[in-house]
């Protein structure tokens, strides 16, 4: 017979504020098969929790309900609790009073029916729980990390330094991301490839870290502890183990003309490349796209002649590796729009108004002109150099109505470095807010307006047009009265909207990881699991789930590191047994099962196994349907396929659901 | 297929050139457009400035007359009337009970339903694909295409292709064998509704617009709106206060340009009603005349 | 007095999407009507859709089902199959003349909590507007009660 308690919690006020809590205990103590119904403060506490543990053993429950937050927040608490009160933990379930009624409705009569409608639904599920016991996995301590930025690098290292084997993935023929085509960083200005080719190089120096670049995932299966993932070598064309890295072949070859990635496409390279002198691995590749040999049915071959080992080989193929990981860190990255992106600006027409990567190209040392900020149409120095902010930002009518975090401080940072070449230039900003709120950010850009004369203009841009070789910045200045300002400037540079990468949906999809609208990938939490997603094992760093800087990128690098090294912490993982069975009992019937395997056939996993099932003396009898309780997710698709209910979810079962429909609808007052 | 025609009160009025022109071109490519019964004002700006129901009403009453007539394209070249128009016809296709109401004032049915073209829609679709044929002089000048406000926003109403930078205007240019230029005030305002109240403003904003195309090189403007045209025409005086040195740059409707390319005449285009002189331009053309 | 009809909504959602959709319309505190009850499942593709007969059977008046939207799927492919099945589902239900404008089939992400806040309150007033589900009491079961069913099963 049932005893179920039923424990419904205030939550401080936020559920007690909406929901008469004291009125669904009691009422709630009323149902059948409830032995003990009260109510409390705060049930996740200590003494909440106390309280349970205490009641199971004096009234002798056999199942509780907490009616408190989603058991998302939850669940695991509470279901110790109950362990250690000597009863399996899945005899509790959790009544999301809260985030479902309490903090959604206003108070009322209706809102507190509705709580005890959830308590009743979930009291009736509980009575048709039964034990389950949780289900061991090896597992595998490798983790994947996708993308060589700075999020992936951090998370790379911090990993294999704990002591774990680490594979990375990127997608460019060499680490470093974004942050490597930056000059400096602020708010030090510290060079930024300073900074960062050491721990390029420690990467790939790192015994526990198998690097491969010009690689991209394929295909990702499994489920935490155990991913197995398919990843695509690209053909580079060259054989890195007799690549010396001499650069012979990139300085003969004849394809010269192919816009520069890593110089945002402010100068040319060629078709075999590194990306830039401090690449890693710093051995080149061949663009097949851009190269006559491929483009020109085996016209060329200069670089395969030139080459003093032999390393060119036009006949590689793409290949693909699998591998098996524990988890998996996402740390795709970012892209930013261009000006093309703004028809008020020319459509992208004129060359010389520029975004920030472009920018920070020129600023660049080892960038297109040598560190000389010059104009990319005729490249003379500029003399009046205009910086907007928030271009494409902030923006409904665009699509983006979010804030891109980084460009008030990066453009503060170009306006400084421009006045520090140039220091005769004059350099003017448009802006909208100043979001300066990092260690020593405020004092950052204070130094720009106090210290480099850069002149602020509180206001936006409505056109720029270009008129007798300058170019009209067309803005307002809202700080003198929506005064009217016309600047004619020699360059123009648009601190655009960072963006989701183009694959991002591509990606996420493949990792099975929720993304939002912007297609950036979504936490698990906004305000406790940033690291996390809802798909365990895998974890975020970086840009990749929101735009942020890179102190902020190393920090989450970081965090996503530790939670892959607690995962492997373990010798093995526990899984919840929420898992599919099909019934088996004794002979002659052995199974309702008839062996039809639709359920085989939906399920996602490769889960359900054929099981011979023989008589004594070793004739087959028939086939049936058997569920491997280690890969099986418990999605439960197969179940509701199954035509005679032969197979059944652990958690979720037939007679559960069923319980809580009957029991939600058919009110006993 | 029937083409619907609404003059509105300017193309009857200040910018009769204009409707003399569409229909001498419309003419020449076999094209026929029909005017719609008994339509009345639609509003301008004073009705949406006042009383938003008069503001759909008045468009309305025209929309239901079309109906009514059983025309299912309407052409609409002035660009305010088009604003109106399309503007009251997207009230009427999204609520139920506005065209409920309408309805009931107008005594009429309204739906909504016919398809309001903008002059650039009505030139794609029926002269571009014959037009070809009835070119006979090359215009041979270089030319700024003024687009102006109304026929550029809102952006989703006037479906430009490139808002900020459109090249409708432009294509037709080409065909007609004049040289579009590029230019930075295709779509910046002319003054607008002020040229009575405010001369002033209309006299500032419209010497910009001339200012530039002059600079780069124009030798004509085309427009395609009634008010542009009369802002930057008849107000040339005023305009050529605000400059340094004055223009007598000749502004023309697209309509006329391309009728000029079609050879026919000054008069029958209407270019004898313009304050600036167009006679340079005319000389450029070709001289065949049919 | 009689009370104005207020309708019940049964919800059936997958816990990786819409039940965290409907966290996120909790946490960020956006205020819905109070028809809707939950029910939670792992994934749309568990979800039986006899459950939903056996809903309107015992008091629903609507039904919403909700989970991850295609190709996003926590379990790769529980969505494509429930999809599949109320296509079919729909039809049976069309055939059989039952109202099944009373069944709203949606997909909300969790990170959606403003759309299933809309949703419930759109659904919400649909099926108020379609007055209270009735027709399952036409059903007359005195006869079906009356027989000899071991009989029958002989």
């Amino acid at each position: 017979m049932a005893r179920i308690g039923v424990f419904i919690c205030h939550c401080g006020e936020n559920i007690s504020a909406t929901i008469d809590v004291e009125k669904v205990a009691k009422l709630a103590g009323k149902l059948s098969g409830v032995a003990y119904s009260v109510d409390y403060k705060y049930m996740c506490s200590d003494p909440g929790q106390t309280l349970i543990v205490d009641a199971i053993k004096e009234h002798k429950l056999t199942g509780i309900v907490v009616g408190a937050c989603s058991p998302r927040m939850h669940e695991g608490t509470f279901r110790k609790a109950a362990e250690k009160a000597g009863i399996n933990p899945y005899f509790c379930e959790m009544a999301n009073i809260r985030e479902h009624c309490s903090w959604v409705h206003p108070k009322s009569d209706e809102t507190t029916r509705k709580a005890l409608d959830i308590v009743r639904t979930m009291v009736e599920k509980v009575k048709n729980n039964t034990a389950l016991f949780p289900i061991k996995v090896p597992i595998t301590k490798t983790a994947l990390v996708i993308g060589g930025g700075i999020a992936g690098i951090q998370a790379a290292l911090d990993i294999a330094n704990s002591g774990h084997q680490v594979i990375m993935v990127e997608k460019t023929p060499s680490i470093g991301g974004h942050m490597s085509q930056l000059s400096e960083t602020f708010p030090t200005l510290d060079c930024s490839q300073c900074i960062l080719t050491p721990r390029m190089v420690e990467v790939a120096q790192h015994p526990n870290i198998t690097l491969h670049t010009f690689a991209t995932v394929e295909s990702v299966t499994g489920f935490i502890g155990n991913f197995e993932v398919d990843i695509r070598l690209k053909a580079k064309s060259v054989d890195f183990e007799k690549c010396t890295g001499c650069g012979s072949c990139w300085q003969k070859c004849p394809s010269k003309k192919i816009p520069d990635e890593f110089n945002a496409g402010m100068s040319f390279r060629t078709a075999i490349y590194t990306p830039f002198p401090q690449a890693v691995p710093n051995k080149p590749v061949i663009d097949r796209a851009n190269c006559t040999w491929f483009t020109k049915g085996g016209k060329c071959g200069v670089c395969a002649k030139i080459c003093p080992t032999g390393a060119i080989d036009y006949n590689t193929e793409d290949t693909i590796l699998s591998v098996k990981v524990g988890s998996i860190v996402t740390a795709t990255g970012f892209d930013i729009k261009h000006s093309d992106f703004f028809p008020e600006y020319g459509y992208g027409k004129h060359p010389d108004i520029i975004d920030g990567l472009q920018f920070e190209r020129l600023a660049s040392a080892s960038g297109p002109t040598g560190g000389e900020i010059r104009r990319p149409s005729d490249g003379k120095e500029p003399e009046t150099v205009v910086f907007l902010a928030c271009a494409g930002s902030r923006d409904k009518a665009k699509g983006i109505e979010y804030c891109s975090k980084i460009c008030c401080m990066y453009t503060a940072k170009h306006a400084m470095l421009y006045k520090h070449k140039n220091h005769h230039g004059k350099a003017h900003v448009f802006y909208m807010d100043i979001r300066s709120a990092g260690k020593s950010y405020d004092e950052f850009v204070r130094r720009a307006i106090e210290e480099d004369d850069v002149n602020y203009i509180r206001g936006r841009v409505s056109k720029i047009y270009e008129k007798n070789g300058k170019l009209m910045v067309v803005g307002v200045d809202t700080l003198l009265g929506a005064k009217p300002v016309t600047i004619e400037a020699d360059m123009v540079v648009l601190a655009t909207a960072v963006v989701a990468n183009e694959d991002a949906e591509s990606v996420a999809q493949k990792l099975h990881i929720s993304y939002d609208k912007h297609k950036f990938f979504a936490e698990a939490h906004p305000k406790l699991k940033p690291v996390e997603t809802n798909t365990a094992g895998i974890t975020l760093a970086g840009a990749c789930q929101s735009a942020k800087d890179i102190p902020e990128t190393v920090a989450q690098a970081s965090a996503a590191a530790a939670k892959t090294i607690i995962l492997f912490s373990g010798s093995e993982l526990t899984r919840e047994p929420v898992v599919a069975t099909v019934n088996r009992s004794a002979a002659p019937v052995f199974t309702t099962c008839t062996g039809c395997f639709l359920c085989q056939e939906v399920c996602p996993y490769q889960a359900i196994e054929r099981e011979e099932i023989r008589d004594r003396a070793g004739n087959l009898l028939m086939n049936a349907a058997k569920v491997n309780a280690g890969l099986c997710q418990g999605c439960g698709t197969c179940v509701a396929m199954c035509r005679n209910k032969s197979i059944d979810l652990q958690g979720f079962s037939n007679q559960q659901m069923l319980s809580e429909v009957m029991g939600l609808l058919n009110e006993p007052f | 297929m029937r083409i619907g025609y609404y003059p509105g009160c300017s193309l009857q009025g200040s910018g009769k050139e204009y409707s003399e022109s569409l229909f001498a071109v419309a003419e020449k490519c076999g094209i026929v457009l029909e005017e719609i019964n008994d339509w009345n004002c639609c509003g301008a700006s004073a009705a949406h400035s006042l009383n938003h129901d008069l503001s759909v009403a008045l468009p309305a009453r025209t929309l239901a007359l079309a109906e009514k007539q059983g025309l299912e394209q309407i052409l609409v070249p002035c660009a305010a009337c088009f604003g109106r128009l399309a503007t009251a016809q997207q009230e009427l296709v999204s609520s139920e009970p506005m065209r409920a109401k309408m309805s009931d004032y107008l005594e009429m049915p309204v739906k909504g339903t016919a398809r309001i073209l903008t002059v650039f829609e009505f030139l794609q679709e029926h002269i571009f694909p014959v037009a070809d044929q009835y070119i006979v002089n090359k215009l041979n000048h270089k030319t700024a295409c003024y687009y102006g406000c109304l026929l550029s926003r809102p952006k989703d109403l006037t479906r430009l292709e490139f808002p900020e930078d459109p090249m409708e205007m432009d294509a037709v240019m080409e065909m007609a064998g004049a040289t579009p230029i590029d230019w930075a005030f295709k779509t910046e305002c002319c003054g607008a509704g002020l040229s009575v109240s405010r001369t002033d403003i209309v006299a500032k904003l419209s010497a910009k617009i001339v200012e530039d195309a002059v600079s780069r090189g124009a030798e004509s403007i085309v427009v395609a709106c009634p008010m542009c045209q009369m802002n930057l025409d008849l107000r040339r005086k005023e305009i050529n206060k605000q400059m340094d040195k004055g223009s007598d740059i000749p502004v023309m409707f697209i309509t006329q340009a391309l009728g000029l390319s079609m050879g026919l005449s000054a008069d029958k285009l209407g270019l004898n009603r313009h304050f600036v002189s167009t006679g340079k331009v005319v000389s450029c053309v070709g001289r065949k005349e049919v | 007095m009689a009370e104005p009809f207020e309708p019940k909504i049964v919800a059936f959602v997958c816990n990786w999407c819409t039940y965290a959709g409907a966290d996120l319309a909790g946490t960020s505190r956006t205020k819905y009507e109070t028809n809707v009850r939950i029910i939670r499942f792992p994934c749309t593709g568990r979800i039986d859709f006899m459950l939903l007969i056996k809903a309107f059977q015992n008091g629903a008046d609507g039904i919403i089902v909700s989970g991850c939207h295609p190709n996003d799927c926590h379990y790769t492919s529980g969505n494509f199959h429930a999809r599949r099945r109320w296509i079919v589902f729909k039809s049976m239900l069309d055939f059989m003349g039952f109202p099944t404008e009373r069944i709203t089939f949606s997909w909300v992400s969790a990170a959606e909590g403003k759309k299933w806040a809309e949703l419930v309150n759109e659904t919400t007033d649909s099926v108020r507007a379609l007055g209270p589900f009735t027709e399952y009491k036409n059903l007359d079961f005195t006869t079906f009660n009356q027989m000899d069913h071991e009989a029958i099963a002989r």
